[in-house]
């Protein structure tokens, strides 16, 4: 398959950018990896009449400190994260799941931004950054806004993000030296897209304890008092009866889990491993 | 044996341009003023056709069949007696019996134009109900693919020997299992693809298309074009991989064969993946029902077997719809000696893609349906599945050995193969590991497949299925150019099996020419033999015994003219080593062969006229075909929790006799595990009730990649075939037989203890889980069935 006729444009700056996509008849998508976008325009499932290229906007390449946050462009690459060429305030979180995307060749491209903008529910920067409780710096018309990531995302390919809009870029909080994470991804081989992810954040220093199931049919399931999960259950969770306990059954029952007895018992083992390994290791 | 030639683990000459990147493929292929082809493919798997609307001004751009004049439709009939024919419309007529059949054909400057064409089109498609499962097919009440046959079963086939009735009351055990694989794409590196123009100064049609079979192609597009064959041309360039995907005629071949000299100028279709996935490559589709009745210490008594194949939609050109269900009741018995059988196979039509032989073609279905129940025995009789094999191979004492099914198997040592991988897989370590548990939680298990594998099927097999195409006598021509190169031309296509090193490395075992001034020339129906190409293990052995025999033939006029020469009486003269020597006497074949072109002045008026140049046919003493074998022997652990399976080690012992290169042989074997790793695990192209494919791209139809396949353990042993040159055989499928078998005994192995068991591949995680849930439901009976 081969893509449809489509104009390209690389605006320069944010504004162009922005006025290019009120261009027309509206159909302007952003380019920014193309590893999602480049086979959905092959297989014509997008027909876009412009594509506007984000990739020379220096905004979206930048990398910043800000206090307790480290600013990463969206058009930051997952490869850039993984081999740490760009600053890392998560000590090493980043870089350990942007190893895990996909392959290489596709981290060479795929970037941060274009990953979360694309809103596939098996991306690992959905999951990873709602856990990490990392917020999306939106440019519009009207300004700059900040949605938390957790946020960012209703629905299986939806976003809250207006027609005109471009995610700009993502804050993300910096961990603290006691903090620890787990991370559990289940696929049907490696650099295969998730079917279920359990990510885990214990800092309790910044007084949070965060689990996220992600790669469920939509938006991620953020429960932000993990520790009622796994106190005074450390046994049961080690050896994997944890369907007494009310959390857990209200977790086998979660609607975004689905009725699919498959779909519920590995999401709920990412989960589990995520837990052990943040709280155990 | 010489460095250089049989035997010798020589790097193959063609992977310097293939690792340079500069091989030469069919999309490499630019031509001026080239047209590209997209096609209109139905959407839906069983309708009458209706109308066809070409948009205003795009007439002279799309093409249908009713513009196809005078062009016939595919037929690969079988001569077997009840076999049905379906003859495939190369663009649909009346009706569309699959997704993906081809409705139109666009014609644009680029791809991307011709897609925008090929959209443009509008069909009119009234649905008819759907053959979506070979076992729905087989129905009464199944609505049928072809309407004038009254069911949808191209053919049964029946094979019984012995008192099945007797065998089934009398025997202490019987064990039963239904097994399924399922439908599979095969997924060469290169898809399929064709560039084909009219010659106007030769007249002719030259068509070059990513094909294992060149001279095959050019028949079956003489049969359909009512071209003759003098007047086309086919070519196979380099291709990226075949694994019998490129053995068939193709439509596309016939549609573009008939445009490029309607348009007057090169047309070109390159397959993407999604039309090799949805409407091309499929293969495998099997379904058994499977008995065997055995003594308590499990000797194996009677095997009664029913396997059901779904071919798709049309029988493929020229191989039928039957190879696959045809050929199981006889290679079901596998490697075993028992004296009572029944296999009963059936070739189902149905509104799918019509399969495509896959490596191996049916064997690895066969394995695995008598490997499980080889399995179940063993468990039912509680001894070691490795020891109920070895008291059911046939024995080294009896070889050449004729099984019950009436195959020579040409010789062996089927336990001592066997043997070899029960030790070299650590067999008795796995036992002690499932005692102990492992530290993660997984459960290990080991498993085992034993199976031959039957190659260079010749002359008296085919004969009798009498489908359009029959092996005969392989050719090839030798020619000494002036300065001593020796130019091989061989009618098969080398598309990843090595062989212009290997048949160059045949040719300096018999001459001593340096394999680097061999030059092995393949894939051109201008320039080569006739033959039926490459695909069931038979290249080695047919075209390497017949460049054998050509090599000697040229060696005896070497001799004369060196007699000539050296003054003395050819039978005097030795040809070997690069020379002919007559006791003291030599000359080399570089100035034979210069004063044969150069310095004819030398040589008498009465001299042969034949020169070094000459073409010869050969077939084995038998050609009933060759049979390697192999055991494969399997660690696998399992995560009862996720219901993933991983390879911890993988091992392979093999036997195919006289190995020519044992390199590449072990690059043959490793990618064929990779395969068969596929099929038991991951490859699956599923299709919903109204016949659509489900897997459309490679993010949906999983192929193993480097994570999935261990550094598999290749151990050789070798019984030479009595019956081919060198006692070669045939071994290049073997690799993807065994995998299926092994990998789901180890499965059942480890998942033992919990009283499941797995039979139908690919043994996904979804699968397991639901074996394990189905398990702690309720108990599974042995032979419950």
């Amino acid at each position: 398959m081969k893509a449809a006729a489509f104009d390209y444009a690389r605006p320069a700056s944010l504004e162009l950018a922005v006025e290019l996509l009120g261009s027309g008849d509206g159909s302007a998508k952003i380019l920014a990896g193309g590893q999602s976008l480049g086979p959905m325009l092959n297989l014509r499932l997008a027909v876009p009449e412009l594509l506007v290229d984000v990739t020379r906007i220096p905004e979206l390449l930048r990398v910043e400190e800000q206090g307790d946050a480290v600013v990463l462009g969206a058009c930051v690459t997952h490869a850039a994260i993984e081999d740490a060429r760009v600053t890392d305030g998560t000590r090493g979180v980043m870089p350990g799941v942007a190893r895990g995307i996909a392959y290489r060749a596709v981290r060479n491209r795929g970037t941060l931004g274009g990953s979360l903008a694309h809103a596939d529910p098996s991306s690992d920067w959905v999951s990873t950054l709602a856990a990490l409780d990392a917020a999306a710096i939106v440019f519009g018309a009207r300004g700059r806004r900040s949605v938390p990531i957790a946020e960012l995302m209703v629905g299986a390919f939806e976003t809250v993000l207006a027609p005109g809009e471009i995610l700009e870029a993502v804050r993300i909080p910096k961990l603290s030296s006691g903090a620890r994470w787990g991370f559990h991804k289940v696929c049907r081989k490696a650099g295969e897209l998730a079917e279920a992810i359990g990510a885990v954040l214990v800092d309790r220093d910044r007084g949070i304890e965060r689990a996220v199931i992600g790669a469920t049919g939509s938006v991620p399931i953020v429960i932000k008092d993990a520790a009622r999960l796994f106190e005074g259950r450390r046994e049961k969770i080690l050896d994997g009866t944890l369907s007494d306990f009310p959390e857990w059954r209200r977790l086998q029952t979660h609607e975004r889990l689905g009725s699919d007895p498959y779909e519920r018992q590995i999401h709920l083992v990412a989960l589990r491993r995520a837990l052990v390994q943040a709280y155990e290791q | 044996m010489t460095k250089l030639g049989v035997g010798a683990r020589l790097e193959r000459k063609e992977d310097d341009r293939f690792l340079r990147g500069r091989g030469q493929y069919i999309a490499d292929i630019k031509l001026a003023g080239m047209r590209e082809i997209a096609f209109v493919r139905s959407p839906v798997a069983h309708a009458t056709l209706g109308e066809i609307a070409i948009p205003d001004g795009k007439r002279g751009h799309v093409f249908t069949a009713g513009d196809l004049v005078g062009v016939k439709p595919m037929l690969a009939i079988s001569g077997l007696p009840g076999f049905k024919a379906s003859a495939q419309p190369v663009l649909a007529t009346g009706k569309v019996r699959y997704v993906g059949e081809l409705v139109a054909m666009c014609v644009g400057d680029s791809r991307a134009e011709a897609e925008d064409l090929a959209e443009s089109v509008q069909v009119d498609y009234r649905e008819l109900p759907v053959v979506f499962d070979m076992m729905q097919g087989r129905r009464a009440e199944a609505p049928l693919v072809h309407d004038a046959w009254g069911d949808n079963v191209f053919l049964r086939s029946e094979l019984a020997v012995g008192d099945m009735e007797a065998a089934a009351r009398t025997a202490p055990v019987t064990v039963s299992r239904e097994i399924r694989t399922a439908r599979q794409c095969m997924s060469p590196m290169e898809g399929r693809g064709v560039v084909a123009q009219w010659d106007y100064r030769l007249d002719q049609l030259v068509v070059t298309s990513s094909t294992q079979v060149p001279h095959l192609v050019r028949t079956g597009l003489s049969e359909c074009l009512g071209l003759d064959e003098g007047r086309i041309r086919v070519i196979a360039p380099d291709v990226g991989g075949g694994f019998g995907y490129k053995c068939i005629l193709l439509p596309e071949e016939v549609c573009l064969a008939w445009l490029a000299r309607r348009l007057g100028r090169p047309v070109r279709w390159i397959e993407d993946r999604r039309e090799q996935l949805t409407a091309g490559a499929n293969c495998r589709e099997h379904h058994y029902f499977v008995t065997a009745h055995a003594t308590k210490d499990g000797r194996i008594l009677a095997l009664d077997v029913e396997g059901t194949v779904d071919s798709g939609a049309y029988s493929v050109y020229p191989f039928t719809a039957c190879l696959e269900a045809g050929q199981l009741p006889g290679m079901l018995p596998g490697p075993y000696d028992f004296p009572v059988y029944r296999g009963v196979s059936y070739a189902v039509a149905s509104n799918k893609v019509p399969i495509t032989p896959y490596r191996g073609v049916a064997r690895p279905g066969a394995c695995l349906a008598l490997e499980l129940i080889v399995d179940a025995v063993a468990r039912a009789v509680e001894r070691e599945p490795y020891e109920v094999r070895l008291a059911n191979l046939v024995r080294p004492e009896s070889m050449p050995f004729d099984n019950v099914a009436g195959k020579h198997f040409d010789g062996g040592d089927y336990p001592d193969c066997l043997r070899r991988a029960v030790a070299a897989i650590g067999f008795d370590a796995v036992r002690e590991r499932q005692r102990r548990g492992e530290s993660d939680g997984r459960l290990v298990g080991v498993g085992f497949a034993f199976f031959n594998e039957q190659g260079a099927v010749g002359t008296t097999v085919y004969s009798k299925w009498g489908i359009p195409m029959v092996p005969g006598h392989e050719q090839a021509s030798v020619r000494l150019t002036p300065d001593g190169v020796l130019e091989l031309k061989v009618g098969i296509q080398s598309h990843g099996q090595g062989l212009e090193t290997t048949l160059a490395q045949i040719a300096h075992e018999v001459l001593g020419i340096d394999p680097s001034r061999v030059k092995v020339v393949h894939g051109d129906t201008a320039l080569t033999p006739y033959s039926i190409g490459t695909w069931g293990s038979r290249s080695m052995v047919m075209a390497g015994g017949a460049v054998a025999h050509a090599c000697r033939e040229l060696a005896k006029r070497i001799a004369r003219i060196a007699a000539y020469c050296l003054k003395v009486e050819p039978g005097q003269v030795t040809v070997g080593a690069g020379r002919a020597v007559a006791g003291s006497a030599e000359i080399s074949i570089d100035d034979v062969a210069r004063i044969w072109y150069r310095r004819p002045q030398d040589l008498p008026l009465d001299v042969d006229s034949g020169g070094l140049e000459l073409t010869v046919g050969y077939k084995p003493k038998r050609d009933t075909g060759t049979f390697s074998y192999s055991a494969h022997a399997v660690i696998v652990l399992i995560d009862t929790e996720t219901g993933h399976v991983d390879i911890e080690k993988y091992v392979v012992v093999e036997d195919g006799g006289t190995l020519v290169n044992p390199m590449i042989v072990e690059g043959q074997v490793y990618g064929g595990v990779a395969q068969g790793i596929g099929t038991a695990l991951h490859e699956e192209m599923p299709f919903n009730e109204q016949g659509q494919p489900l897997a459309s791209t490679l993010a949906d139809y999983i192929l193993p990649g480097a994570g999935e396949v261990p550094a598999v353990e290749i151990f050789h042993t070798s019984s030479p075939s009595p019956n081919t040159e060198f006692g070669v055989k045939g071994i290049g499928e073997g690799g993807a037989i065994g995998p299926p078998a092994a990998i789901l005994n180890g499965i059942n192995d480890a998942l033992r203890p919990l009283g499941a068991e797995v039979t139908d591949c690919p043994v996904t995680p979804r699968r397991l889980l639901a074996a394990l849930a189905a398990a702690r439901s309720g108990p599974r009976g042995e032979g419950a069935r």
